[in-house]
């Protein structure tokens, strides 16, 4: 019998089943995490995921990685002072749409600002999944929620755009659909340096796609592939032909200096080497 | 001499007055070797408007921190001596800058040049608060002239140790004038 | 070597105390009246090649704390009233997760925004209530800037020792007042840090037996791998549901503080072998109760003062033996009643009790305490 790849970098025994539902997204995402992390050759104890709350951030369990579950919005709080405290560590945030940018929204910002040198890996399912499918910031406008039964009344965010804004050096969009583009993403993200983002874009057929009656699983992932495209495509394309699609691939790329290494600096100074 | 003085230096924000509790509370405390406590004024209070530093000095030990009954005040400006000049002892040395303090209600009050010749002589009015504790130094005795001195140079900024002696030569010879 | 003496405000002192003690780790957001602790340690840290960091939030200040000390910092943040509250959610957080870390929080009026710079002793009770949850809680009261230094020195080795937040509940008034002290020499304060687990990687378990009270942990990136939640969870660190599993871990924090109360618990006495009045304060206010008592004791009379520089836990057994031996207890504090309310709690020998309260931003005065000792001798 041969022993599956991402096996020796999970925790058997007691920690699975793991709790997702059947034909959610987050498994694939995990899995394009562990396949980028073996191909950089790092090994898991210089690995640390740090998560929030969230059906998401549940991921540091699972993963046999240094490994931190937070609080509600959280994680990029504590990633930041393990990533401080100790820069040799790769440190890896693991969050949803509702922690990394309503509760956590504040923390989200702040960090691209200051560069912090943290992969951001949010998976983004369009609701509040853990507690039974609320509308959360990335809700498109007009669909359905438990708390929007006759649909959101509110306008979503653009992760990328916002932490391209604040400040990120690396912003990026893959679909759990395209697992391979999704874990070179993840590849690219994780060698640069100062705060990357990946989004991923994850079904949720319990919740989201129960209440805005897109199906099971399998058609969740068949709109998928049929409305991505990517961005170099995408730029050829005319405006309306574009519109309502998924755009994946690197938006933002530039080399930074991260904020650990400039802190360093600062310690140099403050010791008038 | 006394064992135990409440000391209140009093002007408006800017006039270093928390600075000349510090290096006064210093140079009475540290080198000194007396028992000293300081407290301030902080918010809005502190800025603009009457802001005021208050230094306990004494050879016991001191508990409650705040001044009660002032022994020694300063007062930098008139709405500084109308708010703080109530609670003086009957036999408190107060001493007032005699450019921005004029209309006087209690007698046997030492009115002293200080902003003047912080101005005139040293061409800086900020260190006005330095001659003002070398004149509070002279008359009462409360610290001692190097403890002042050193207090002085250890909090003052690098290239300004000159005028600063210069301050404290002036406050000294205000100090002895006003006593004879 | 000649005497190192300073003129410092009890804000500075604690930042001193925490480099001595070996802190290596600030996170933090500013508030008055406790700005004066992260300017020293934003000053001091990076010479000693420690990191300050300024966050977003009170809560951001916590959360990062509590992330490096799970690497392997000493780590400590500070704060004031509505930071203080903000600060909640996680320091239940560092309680479940047991991280070490010691949060300052320089006592100001409220509620709300209240009083920025003026002090108050109100904070009490939110450090054992605040965060939900039963949880254990050590707070430390200085009532001096030199206290203000050994008890930041003593709240990080309790920290280490107990693996978990320790809460060093300071107020404005001792916090901005200037005193001079005598600085420890390297090596005269006893400094404690937890050691590191010995066995196999295979073997550790970051709850384990044996790791509650000074037993070793391990630090994040240490080779080490092991899981940290703020879910109720195993020995291992995993989330669980099971009752017996829920149960021990319970215990194990609530044992923290029930098994280890007389190295924990420590309470000053002034006067009172013979003293038939005794005045209970902490803090900011022991020092007006300080004073009164020596007026009093010049006119006769016999009274003491009873400090306790570990409010939480609650010196009960302490206390409850004051009460029975006393006559009259009068409790001196900056609150509407959060002492008294636990004096009376222990007060079942129904000894006759006084408060003296003041609630103005302003500090008790020794003769409001000196007052109220005078009108029991009548």
């Amino acid at each position: 019998m041969r022993m599956h790849p991402s096996y020796e970098m999970l925790r058997p025994g007691k920690k699975f089943p793991h709790v997702w539902c059947p034909g959610c997204g987050h498994g694939i995402v995990q899995g394009a995490i562990i396949r980028a992390v073996q191909k950089l050759g790092w090994s898991r104890d210089e690995m640390v995921m740090v998560s929030g709350i969230g059906c998401s951030s549940r991921m540091p369990v699972y993963v046999d990685f240094n490994s931190l579950h937070t609080a509600h919005g959280r994680a990029i709080a504590f990633a930041t002072g393990v990533k401080l405290h100790n820069p040799k560590l790769h440190v890896i945030v693991i969050t949803g749409d509702g922690d990394a940018l309503a509760i956590g929204g504040n923390h989200f910002i702040h960090a691209a600002r200051r560069n912090a040198d943290l992969t951001v890996i949010l998976m983004n399912n369009n609701i509040y999944g853990m507690t039974g499918g609320q509308y959360s910031p990335t809700t498109p406008i007009g669909k359905r929620a438990s708390t929007a039964p006759y649909g959101t009344a509110e306008r979503d965010f653009d992760p990328c755009a916002l932490a391209k804004a604040a400040g990120a050096a690396f912003t990026a969009r893959g679909v759990a659909y395209n697992a391979l583009e999704l874990e070179k993403l993840i590849e690219t993200a994780l060698t640069k340096k100062g705060f990357s983002l990946v989004e991923a874009i994850s079904p949720c057929p319990t919740l989201y796609g129960r209440l805005n009656k897109e199906g099971n699983a399998v058609k969740m992932l068949q709109w998928q592939k049929a409305n991505t495209i990517n961005i170099k495509a995408a730029e050829k394309l005319p405006v309306d032909q574009v519109a309502g699609k998924i755009i994946t691939g690197i938006f933002h790329d530039v080399e930074t200096v991260p904020y650990t290494e400039i802190y360093d600096q600062i310690i140099k100074k403050a010791q008038g080497k | 001499m006394k064992n135990r003085y409440e000391i209140r230096l009093s002007g408006s924000g800017g006039q270093g007055m928390i600075t000349a509790g510090i290096i006064l509370a210093e140079a009475a405390g540290v080198y000194d070797g007396k028992n000293v406590v300081q407290s301030q004024s902080y918010g809005p209070e502190a800025r603009g408007g009457a802001s005021k530093a208050e230094v306990i000095i004494s050879d016991k030990e001191i508990f409650y921190p705040k001044a009660t009954a002032i022994d020694i005040l300063l007062a930098m400006t008139q709405e500084a001596w109308e708010k703080y000049s109530s609670d003086l002892n009957p036999d408190a040395v107060a001493i007032v800058d005699s450019w921005y303090v004029k209309d006087l209600d209690k007698p046997g009050v030492i009115s002293l040049p200080l902003s003047q010749k912080a101005r005139e002589e040293v061409g800086l009015e900020i260190i006005a608060n330095v001659i003002a504790l070398a004149a509070i130094a002279q008359i009462t005795g409360v610290v001692s002239r190097e403890a002042l001195e050193r207090s002085l140079l250890s909090r003052v900024p690098k290239g300004t140790e000159e005028k600063n002696r210069q301050a404290l030569e002036i406050g000294f010879r205000l100090g002895k004038e006003a006593k004879k | 070597m000649s005497k190192d003496i300073r003129l410092l405000q009890g804000n500075e002192a604690c930042a001193l105390g925490a480099i001595y003690a070996g802190c290596d780790f600030f996170g933090g957001y500013p508030i008055t009246p406790s700005t004066e602790v992260a300017e020293e340690m934003a000053l001091m840290l990076p010479k000693k090649g420690g990191k300050f960091i300024q966050m977003e939030d009170e809560i951001a200040g916590i959360g990062t704390i509590l992330g490096a000390a799970a690497a392997g910092a000493k780590a400590m943040t500070a704060t004031s009233g509505p930071g203080f509250s903000l600060m909640m959610e996680l320091l239940g957080y560092g309680c479940m997760a047991e991280i070490p870390c010691v949060i300052v929080n320089v006592q100001r009026g409220g509620p709300s925004t209240g009083l920025p710079t003026k002090g108050a002793q109100a904070d009490m009770m939110q450090a054992r209530w605040g965060t939900h949850g039963d949880h254990p809680t050590i707070a430390l009261c200085p009532s001096s800037v030199e206290e203000s230094f050994k008890l930041t020195v003593k709240a990080f080795n309790l920290a280490e020792k107990f693996r978990m937040p320790v809460i060093l509940l300071l107020d404005e008034f001792i916090g901005h007042m200037r005193e001079k002290m005598q600085m420890p020499a390297p090596g005269e304060l006893e400094l404690y840090t937890h050691p590191q687990p010995t066995v196999s990687p295979a073997e550790y378990t970051h709850y384990g037996d044996g790791s509650s009270v000074g037993g070793p942990y391990a630090s994040m990136g240490s080779g080490y791998r092991f899981n940290i939640t703020g879910l109720t969870h195993d020995q291992h660190g995993f989330p669980t549901g099971r009752s017996d599993e829920i149960q021990w871990k319970m215990d194990r924090l609530k044992d923290k503080i029930e098994k280890h109360r007389p190295e924990l618990l420590e309470v000053d006495q002034e006067f009172m072998d013979d003293a038939e009045i005794a005045v209970f304060s902490y803090g900011g206010a022991a020092r007006s109760a300080q004073q009164a008592i020596r007026e009093a004791r010049a006119r006769g009379i016999k009274v003491g003062l009873v400090r306790p520089t570990t409010i939480w836990p609650f010196p009960d057994q302490a206390l409850e033996e004051i009460l029975r031996k006393v006559k009259t207890v009068i409790v001196a504090e900056i609150s509407q009643g959060q002492l008294l309310g636990e004096i009376q709690r222990l007060n079942q020998t129904h000894t006759k009790v006084i408060p003296v309260q003041r609630y103005d931003g302003e500090m008790l005065t020794p003769n409001e305490v000196l007052n109220a000792i005078v009108e029991v001798t009548k």
